[in-house]
């Protein structure tokens, strides 16, 4: 029953972390190159664009919830498998995402990129 | 890529590991936190590596931020990943905690993983009109640049 608990906190961190970052993604993206803003328009301009992208709020809110469900699934699990379990299944979560729903050219590079650090993640914990 | 946008990258992960390892040290020196004491978070604020701790982290989320408006996701994670090594590093050489040979896989792991993707390209070209493409410079957002 405890792992069920603990790999129910794993897999609700996961999600959460995997909306925030693609979310967060995606309103940058509507925001624009953020260098080329500031010396064109300035920093007051590139505030007001990202405050006024709501993906940019629902990725904070779905980053804020992955937060504090780490808290919840570290009360149920060994912080040592829950830390790295979640940070590495979020790097190849993130990889599936930004792949379907962000449409990124994920190659075979970047898999394998994705697969080494959440190996390597999960590898410092040990 | 120029060398600016490097230097972001390298803000992320620096930035990440020293906010965490201040955060981590004032928490411990602020004690525990309860449900029932939640006045002890706005005494943990005003200890200095905690509020420092707070800023390396806004500073961590900026460049975060300036990353994905002009790379993608699946770069600037795996190249934002050396805090991870970063702070093996801090913890074997400023603490002189012991690094397992395990611990030393895993940094080499990483290190490789963020090799390949740093190589590549930061960013997917979308066709025009596509539902992803955004203009340089990004869309024009209702009641800003009007």
């Amino acid at each position: 029953m405890k792992h069920l608990y603990t790999w129910s906190g794993i897999a609700i961190v996961v999600f959460f972390s995997v909306v925030g970052d693609v979310l967060m993604s995606r309103a940058m993206k509507q925001v624009g190159d953020v260098h080329e803003l500031l010396e064109q328009h300035g920093l007051w301009r590139v505030i007001q664009r990202i405050f006024a992208t709501p993906n940019f709020f629902i990725g904070v809110s779905a980053m804020a919830i992955a937060f504090f469900s780490l808290l919840f699934a570290l009360s149920w699990g060994d912080v040592s498998l829950v830390a790295p379990a979640a940070a590495s299944l979020t790097f190849i979560g993130n990889a599936f995402a930004a792949k379907i729903f962000l449409r990124e050219h994920v190659d075979p590079r970047r898999w394998l990129a994705a697969m080494m650090v959440a190996g390597g993640v999960a590898l410092l914990a040990k | 890529m120029n060398f600016r946008k490097y230097l972001v990258l390298a803000g992320v992960s620096v930035f990440a590991a020293a906010g965490d390892t201040m955060l981590s040290h004032g928490m411990k020196q602020t004690g525990h936190i309860t449900i029932h004491h939640l006045q002890g978070l706005l005494l943990a604020i005003l200890n200095p590596w905690v509020a420092v701790g707070i800023v390396l982290l806004l500073a961590f989320f900026s460049s975060y931020m300036s990353a994905l408006s002009w790379a993608d996701l699946t770069y600037v994670l795996p190249a934002t990943s050396l805090g991870y090594v970063l702070l093996a590093l801090v913890a074997r050489f400023a603490l002189h905690e012991h690094i397992s040979l395990m611990r030393w896989f895993g940094i080499m792991l990483i290190s490789g993983g963020v090799g390949f993707v740093a190589g590549g390209p930061s960013v997917t070209a979308h066709p025009k009109g596509s539902d992803t493409l955004l203009p340089k410079g990004g869309v024009p957002l209702m009641g800003v640049d009007q």
